[in-house]
């Protein structure tokens, strides 16, 4: 059995003196889709934002290793180099900035880190058109600002598109589908399926289950206050469509 | 004494007299400071900074007599007249700056208000007043407030107690009449909000029978932790009389400000709106509008000080300009070192209406602190060309479009304020002042 | 994040070199003679000395400025010297240099380090420069190309010989000696600076670019810069400013005109990049200059572009006067200050001229203990009917220790005319850098990444030679190169 691509092992971490999650474990391997679902307030966001390294939060306990490497030890970009990508829930603005030149630097700072030389302009176009028609977006937001003026769906939309070029191995997803109408959602959902391979990992973080209407999840995890409540394959998610989240913590309470 | 130049020795000399609360000797005291302050200063010139747009000589070159107490009488009718229509509250009534019983609703003391004219309290109570006259405005502030402090013998003390909300709006009418000779009053009012106290205040300042007087008032207003104040000016003054006004605002935490400032009369009018956020949490609302044609001149000068962090203020100034009248407007956002989190925004648009009519306006922002969110706008000329075309394809012929137009523009000031009756009479009285006006009454 | 930011800012002067090379130096101290000496050693025509001396006997009965938000000790204007030139140039009995041949090798490596290559096989790409050093112009490159067009660019000193009708005729139009304290100094002692003048119906077949060095101590560097545009012609001219690495505070004073005749236009750009002083605020340029151009024409058009990241102190309001009907002024600026520098800066913009337009763009960027204040006016006179105004101006902070003031004055006697003035104080955000590190992009290029973006609307206004040189300067990298 080959070692897990994202190992998380009993992570408890804190912000502000809140602490938020306790004792998380998960397992994620190349090649899977894992859906993170639960309440407001579970922790979900938060887990999201440890593994691209987000200094808001402290972890006091665990450890969470990616391709075997320890991934608390490593600053944000090297994490991004490594090949971790964050899908923002809520992506910032940045004025002036535009889209492309973010982009290249981006592709380009990951490439200097595997020791390449900077890519050339026209194979870099040439791919960037393609993945943009892909994911029903017009050439013109090359030259927009990052974000600047986006509204919620091309903000997400353009998250997705980011991954699609960057390639990572791991995605992680932030509440992809918030703020999506059905058309939008389904481009998006698209654009993940694409993403699917052997040796990439995604994990997809969500509150409702109409995201796994279009994307097939190999497992899904339902997390309360912290922690993985309860694991299981994309019934699970169903179930919980129609219980609710209460549903988890009754059961919970009964086994309790 | 030497005075710093004839001007202030004559207005010094013109000035002196008995006043109540000299037999204090602190109130001495200070009286005695101001004069000396004044003296060095006399009144503001041109050269220094916040008086580069406005001249003081059309005051300087009058010769102003200090009014007698026993001249505060006045038709109760007439009074009634000038009234802000259908405003139920508690009224105070100052004639030429003295305070006028027989004309006011007389002190008021319950639970949640403490309601005296100054004279009283200067002469029953002077130690009442320590620590708070002459705290929030100090007597340098300009040649001005030193005039006041030195010489202010009349007024309001309102004190508003701790967990009470005061129900009626108070009123201070200050009405500033015809006499022999041009008076100069200097009106000097207190408001204490202890914490979470919550009051509306309303002084209005109105000439009648078109005197040249001067009024020359202070207001100093402070309010505790969690204090909620709505503090209203309105100034109506004789088209041919001075008006000199300054608010200094001293807020703890939490505590919010709403200050209005209407200025539609006076010849000169100036006023100096000031608060200090002195702790977190605090805002304050700053609302204007000024409207003046004629040869008429007014001047605004804001100060917003945001000493501590997570302070908030907002404030919007508008103006209407006609004639040959000339609007001064300047705003100052100050955010301390270490002030983090505030956020302060800022706008000052003016219409001109004619050719010879001026501003000149100067928003300002001064920060020492990083994680802030400051904004200042400021426009001179725009009416929406959108919507007085659409207005147009209605129908409405182009004035009354325009004037419709320069309605909606006061009137986004006039909505902010929270007194329903005090709303309902400036929006007709903005209408009278604008162009076509009776045809612009059908449509509002 | 802060020690990133840090490097970021305080990048190391690295112009701050001094040359060792023999000068002739007036002995400081101001008085009539001397102007009598620098106008006698320039061999200047009579009219100019008159002009001196009227100017220096006027700046006697003025006061220093006071208004501005800067501070410094008092300028003990007897300690300084008016006057410097190389020894060599002394020699040829103030004529300029013939050849490159005949200039100081000293003085060509003192360029070539700093990037300036006068040698015109090495030239930049369709550049013609002028370089100032301390108090005269060393050589002026590309003058015969440039002659064939009409164009006449040369140093102020030469205009004085070869074109005194012009300088005579243009000289003080625009800023007279009474204008302000620092150019009334500036019209007594002026010792050199570039001419340049288009004919009707010329375009400039390249760019103009005069780049002015500091190099001795103990002096102030005074130049006047002289600029006309005859109907319908078109010339964009580059300024750059480096200085020596010293510890005591050295003056410039220079007075920049722009005239612009009917449909001419007059792009004038500069990377002002003076040693701002080490990292205690010690040492350092005073850079107080007025610099001013009339779009005098009906339909004409002046441009003031700027980046400035030195300097220990400035005060600079470049303007135009927008006296021709439908005539337009515009002016870009960036401004840095870091570690201990203090800037008070903007523009100024008055409308005379009917339908006249005008744009200000200000971005200031403040990080360390730096201090920057925008101070502008835009003044609408009652023959402006039609006049438009807009201005934006965009703080940015760095660190929690700097400060960011925004002065706008406006004054409007015209019903008809519009102005805006927009303005907002951020910093870059934690947010925006997390942003740019999870795609890959470090902390250091982020904040360029940011910063850049922030100053784009600025950067695009300069001509391309420029745009790189002020991009570098903030240490950037190019954007807009991709794509």
């Amino acid at each position: 059995m080959t070692e897990p691509m994202l190992k998380i092992t009993n992570l408890h971490a804190k912000a502000e003196d809140a602490e938020i999650l306790r004792g998380l474990n998960l397992e994620v391997n190349a090649g899977e889709v894992h859906a993170i679902m639960g309440p407001n307030g579970s922790g979900k966001s938060t887990l999201a934002h440890i593994l691209a390294g987000r200094d808001d939060y402290e972890v006091t306990e665990g450890s969470v290793t990616y391709k075997g490497q320890d991934l608390l030890e490593m600053e944000p970009e090297e994490r991004a180099h490594e090949g971790v990508f964050l899908a923002f829930q809520y992506p910032v603005e940045i004025p002036g900035v535009n889209n492309i030149y973010l982009l290249k630097s981006a592709v380009n700072a990951k490439r200097k880190h595997q020791g390449l030389g900077e890519i050339d302009s026209v194979d870099f176009l040439t791919d960037v058109k393609q993945k943009m028609k892909l994911m029903g977006m017009d050439e013109s937001f090359l030259k927009r600002s990052v974000n600047e003026g986006f509204s919620g769906g091309e903000k997400k939309r353009n998250e997705v598109f980011q991954m699609m070029v960057l390639e990572p191995g791991l995605c992680v997803m932030d509440e992809t589908d918030s703020g999506l109408d059905i058309d939008a959602l389904k481009i998006v959902a698209q654009g993940v399926e694409q993403m699917r391979s052997p040796d990439r990992a995604i994990v997809l973080v969500t509150h409702y289950q109409r995201l796994l209407d279009h994307i097939q999840p190999d497992r899904v995890h339902v997390l309360a206050r912290g922690q993985v409540l309860k694991s299981g394959d994309k019934q699970l998610a169903h179930e919980l469509e129609e219980h609710g989240y209460d549903w988890i913590r009754y059961e919970e309470a009964e086994s309790a | 004494m030497k005075a710093v130049d004839e001007t202030a020795t004559r207005m010094l000399d013109r000035l002196q007299g008995e006043r109540p609360g000299d037999a204090s000797d602190w109130i001495a005291g200070l009286r005695r400071d101001a004069v000396a302050r004044f003296a060095e200063m006399g009144l503001p010139n041109q050269r220094i900074e916040d008086w580069k747009y406005t001249s003081t000589k059309a005051i300087a070159k009058r010769d102003f007599a200090r009014p007698d107490a026993a001249g505060a009488t006045a038709d109760a009718n007439r009074i009634e007249a000038l009234r802000v229509p259908d405003l139920d509250a508690h009224r105070l009534v100052f004639i030429n700056g003295h305070y006028a019983a027989a004309l006011s609703d007389g002190e008021m003391t319950d639970d949640a208000v403490r309601v005296r004219n100054l004279a009283q309290v200067l002469a029953e109570d002077p130690d009442a007043l320590k620590d708070r006259l002459a705290d929030a405005a100090p007597a340098d502030f300009s040649g001005f407030t030193a005039l006041n402090t030195a010489f202010a013998e009349d007024g309001a003390v309102i004190e508003i107690a701790a967990d009470r909300r005061v129900e009626r709006p108070i009123e201070l009418l200050f009405v500033s009449t015809l006499r022999d000779e041009a008076i100069a009053a200097h009106p000097r009012i207190l408001i204490d909000a202890a914490h979470h106290g919550e009051a509306t205040i309303i002084e209005h300042y109105v000439g009648m029978d078109d005197p040249q007087n001067l009024t020359n008032a202070v207001t100093e207003v402070h309010l505790a932790e969690g204090a909620r104040v709505a503090h209203y000016r309105v100034q109506r003054e004789s088209r041919k009389g001075f008006h000199i006004g300054s608010v200094h605002v001293n807020q703890a935490a939490n505590s919010r400000l709403e200050q209005h400032n209407v200025q539609i009369g006076a010849a000169l009018c100036r006023t100096d709106i000031n608060t200090a956020l002195n702790a977190e949490g605090a805002e304050t609302l700053y609302n204007g509008l000024y409207l003046v044609n004629g040869r008429q001149h007014v001047d605004t000068h804001t100060r917003i000080n945001h000493n501590q962090p997570n302070t908030t203020s907002e404030e919007a100034y508008r103006g209407i300009l006609d004639g040959y009248a000339r609007g001064v407007f300047n705003g100052r956002v100050y955010v301390a070192p270490h002030a983090q989190k505030t956020a302060a925004y800022q706008s000052n648009d003016n219409l001109l209406l004619s050719g010879k009519a001026e501003i000149d306006t100067k928003p300002e922002l001064e920060i020492y602190a990083d994680d802030v969110v400051c904004t200042h706008g400021a426009t001179v000329g725009q009416l929406d060309t959108r919507a007085l075309f659409y207005l147009r394809s209605r129908g409405v012929d182009h004035e009354t479009a325009r004037g419709l137009l320069l309605y909606a523009f006061a009137e986004a000031a006039i909505e902010r304020m929270g007194v329903e009756p005090l709303r309902n009479w400036l929006q007709g009285f903005v209408i009278e002042e604008l162009p076509h006006a009776d045809r612009l009454q059908e449509f509002v | 994040m802060a020690a990133n930011v840090e490097e970021f800012v305080t990048q190391r002067y690295k112009q701050g070199f001094i040359t060792d090379i023999e000068t002739d130096t007036v002995p400081p101290g101001l008085n009539e003679d001397v102007i009598r000496l620098i106008s006698h050693k320039k061999g200047e025509p009579e009219f100019m000395l008159d002009w001196r001396l009227k100017a220096y006997r006027h700046w006697l009965t003025m006061t220093e400025p006071n208004w501005a938000h800067v501070h410094y000790p008092p300028i003990d204007f007897q300690d300084i010297s008016y006057y410097s030139a190389p020894k060599s140039r002394e020699q040829q009995n103030a004529e300029a240099p013939q050849s490159l041949d005949e200039v100081d090798p000293k003085l060509l490596e003192t360029y070539e380090k700093l990037g300036i290559p006068l040698h015109e096989q090495e030239k930049l790409a369709g550049v013609a420069v002028d370089a100032v050093f301390d108090s005269v112009s060393v050589t002026t490159t590309f003058k015969d190309k440039l002659a064939e067009a009409g164009v006449i660019f040369c140093s102020m000193s030469e205009a004085l010989q070869e074109h005194p009708e012009l300088v005579e005729q243009y000289i003080g139009s625009v800023v007279p000696y009474t204008d302000n304290f620092y150019a009334g100094l500036n019209s007594a002692v002026f010792t050199d600076g570039s001419f340049v003048y288009v004919p009707e119906g010329v375009t400039c077949p390249m760019e103009l670019s005069t780049y002015f060095r500091i190099n001795e101590a103990k002096t102030g560097q005074f130049e006047r810069t002289l600029i006309i545009a005859e109907k319908g012609s078109y010339v964009s001219y580059l300024e750059g400013c480096t200085a020596p690495q010293r510890d005591e505070n050295q003056l410039h004073a220079a007075v920049v005109e722009l005239i612009a005749h009917e449909d001419a236009t007059i792009k004038y750009s500069t990377v002002q990049n003076w040693y701002p002083g080490d990292e205690e605020g010690k040492g350092g340029i005073y850079n107080f200059v007025t610099k001013r151009g009339e779009a005098r024409g009906d339909r004409s058009k002046v441009t003031w572009t700027q980046v400035e990241t030195g300097s220990a102190i400035t005060m600079k309001y470049p303007g135009c006067v927008l006296t021709g009907n439908d005539s337009v002024g515009e002016f870009y600026s960036v401004a840095v200050t870091s570690n201990y520098q203090q800037a008070d800066t903007g523009t100024k913009m008055v409308h005379v001229g009917r339908n006249t337009r005008s744009t200000v763009v200000a971005k200031g960027i403040s990080a360390m203990q730096g201090e920057q204040s925008y101070r502008g006016l835009v003044k609408i006179l009652p023959s402006a009917t039609g006049a438009r105004n807009y201005t934006q101006c965009d703080s940015m902070l760095i660190g929690d220790q700097c400060g960011a003031h925004t002065f706008p004055y406006i004054e409007v006697k015209e019903p008809g005319a519009v102005v805006e003035h927009e303005a907002s104080t951020s910093k870059v955000s934690d947010e925006q850098l997390f942003y740019c590190r999870q795609r890959g992009i470090s902390e250091e290029d982020a904040v360029n990444l940011i910063v850049n973006g922030f100053c784009k609307d600025v950067f695009r206004e300069l001509p391309m030679e420029f745009a790189v040189e002020a991009q570098a300067l903030l240490g950037v990298t190019l954007e807009g190169a991709v794509g």
